[in-house]
């Protein structure tokens, strides 16, 4: 099973302070000890709000609102996804990480495809999206 | 947290571990099942202290400080036993400074223990069968139990499958040392073949069976790319890990609501797992760089990456796209779904 492990900004991130060398050494010990172990599949860290942007619909209009967001706490800052064999298990690769002072992560499991075989999505609602899909011309960057 | 929950953990960590904890212990007591037995004496041990003193900072190491004490004490207690009985038989005594001696053998450690492992779990000696019973013993940590639902059938007969299976390697005169090169060669080779046949176990399972079945895949996955750390220059590896990951990406889009299998050309590409395509290309990218000269699973690799691409911008254009495909010829198969 697969999870995100999230890591919450916070002022430091928000103001786009960069962790220490000692820091990045720490987690690089950390990430290479997960990938050892095989279960990290993605990790990432993320810019300050400042540098992105919120996106919405309102009405059938497309809003987009540039950052920074002010909400600090509901912000993240970084990801990690991760395969385990149990909620235990990726519990017990977060309580590894080398927290910084002020750093919090959030733990959240992934939807697995057999979480979506279910009535919710017909036959026939499939073929008509793959229908739309092959209509649709490929993206070219040139 | 309460008991339950802290010997939960306990467990879960020790899970974690037992496959390097085994390995280390097959090094120093060229048993398979001792090393079992002295880490579960390890896990009873934590289970014992822990709740008191904390999970410490090192929970590996603890478990296998504790694990080496357990063989100590186990060789300690067998060379008693070795000079009592020729005593008791009226016989010379053996010479004690002709045993070896216990600490030192512990402590000559080895950072290729679970590669061998490995290697011993995928001895030529076994049957297929029992080759990815002891993997996914050994190196998966599962436990029997787990390996018989994935597997279909009983524990009982799977707890003997396993039993078999260190006989024979028993009689095999395995002395559980880490192979010489050339041979290692072949031994990796027979690795990939058992990696990849559990994870096609896991493949072939469909919706509304244990979810132990597709967890294999999971767990072949997973032990690939530990797999791949511990031999970072072999470009199989690296393009077993990328076919299992690139095959994997389409788990979702492989079966319609009702179960039915859906082919390659008709599945919904955006149930296409874009996590694992981008781990997969990047694998197969990973195999090109360490061979010129591809092997089979890189091969294979290619051509579903060739899918994957196709995948991410639109509709199938195999042929046109894909020159990796034209040494192959016309004969070899291609994924079906």
């Amino acid at each position: 099973m697969r999870f995100m492990i999230i890591v919450k900004a916070n002022a430091d991130s928000e103001a786009g302070v960069m962790p220490s060398s000692e820091a990045i050494a720490r987690m690089g010990v950390f990430n290479e000890k997960m990938i050892e172990a095989g279960v990290m599949l993605a990790g990432d860290g993320l810019h300050p709000s400042s540098r992105g942007a919120r996106i919405k619909s309102e009405n059938g209009k497309v809003v987009v609102t540039d950052g920074p967001f002010s909400e600090t706490k509901e912000l993240i800052a970084g990801f990690w996804m991760i395969q385990t064999k149990s909620y235990e298990e990726a519990l017990e690769w977060c309580k590894r990480i080398p927290f910084d002072a002020g750093m919090e992560v959030e733990l959240r499991k992934a939807f697995e495809a057999s979480d979506f075989v279910s009535d919710s999505i017909t036959e026939e609602h499939l073929a008509k999206e793959q229908e739309f899909r092959d209509a649709q011309k490929p993206i070219s960057n040139g | 947290m309460n008991g339950d929950n802290i010997s939960r953990a306990i467990e879960t960590v020790w899970r974690m571990e037992a496959p390097r904890l085994v390995a280390g212990l097959v090094r120093m007591v060229r048993d398979i099942s001792l090393a079992e037995e002295l880490a579960q004496e390890a896990l009873v041990g934590a289970l014992q202290s822990w709740p008191k003193s904390g999970v410490p900072d090192n929970p590996g190491a603890w478990l296998m400080t504790s694990a080496k004490r357990c063989a100590i004490d186990y060789f300690r207690h067998n060379a008693m036993v070795a000079r009592k009985l020729p005593e008791i038989a009226h016989a010379t005594p053996t010479d004690a400074s002709a045993a070896p001696d216990p600490e030192a053998l512990l402590d000559a450690g080895s950072g290729d223990d679970l590669l061998n492992l490995m290697f011993v779990a995928c001895h030529p000696a076994l049957s297929p069968e029992a080759q990815s019973a002891l993997t996914l013993r050994l190196i998966g940590g599962l436990s029997t139990n787990e390996i018989a639902r994935a597997f279909l059938v009983s524990e009982a007969t799977m707890a003997q499958r396993i039993v078999r299976a260190k006989r024979t390697l028993a009689e095999a005169g395995e002395r559980f040392a880490f192979p010489n090169s050339a041979e290692r060669q072949a031994r990796l080779g027979s690795v990939l073949g058992v990696l990849y046949l559990i994870f096609n176990e896991g493949y072939s399972a469909t919706t509304g069976q244990d979810w132990m079945r597709p967890q294999l895949c999971e767990e072949a996955m997973r032990m690939g790319r530990i797999l791949a750390q511990m031999v970072p220059d072999q470009s199989e590896v690296h393009g077993l890990v990328a076919l299992m990951e690139l095959q994997a990406s389409r788990f979702a889009a492989r079966h319609g609501a009702d179960g039915t299998p859906i082919l390659l050309a008709e599945q919904n590409r955006a149930r296409w797992d874009r996590t694992l395509i981008g781990r997969g290309l990047a694998g197969v990218d990973r195999a090109r760089a360490e061979s010129l000269h591809p092997g089979s699973y890189s091969l294979q690799a290619a051509i579903a990456a060739c899918h994957a691409r196709a995948a991410l911008s639109c509709g199938n254009r195999l042929e046109r796209d894909c020159p990796t495909l034209r040494p192959i010829g016309t004969n070899q198969s291609r994924p079906r779904y």
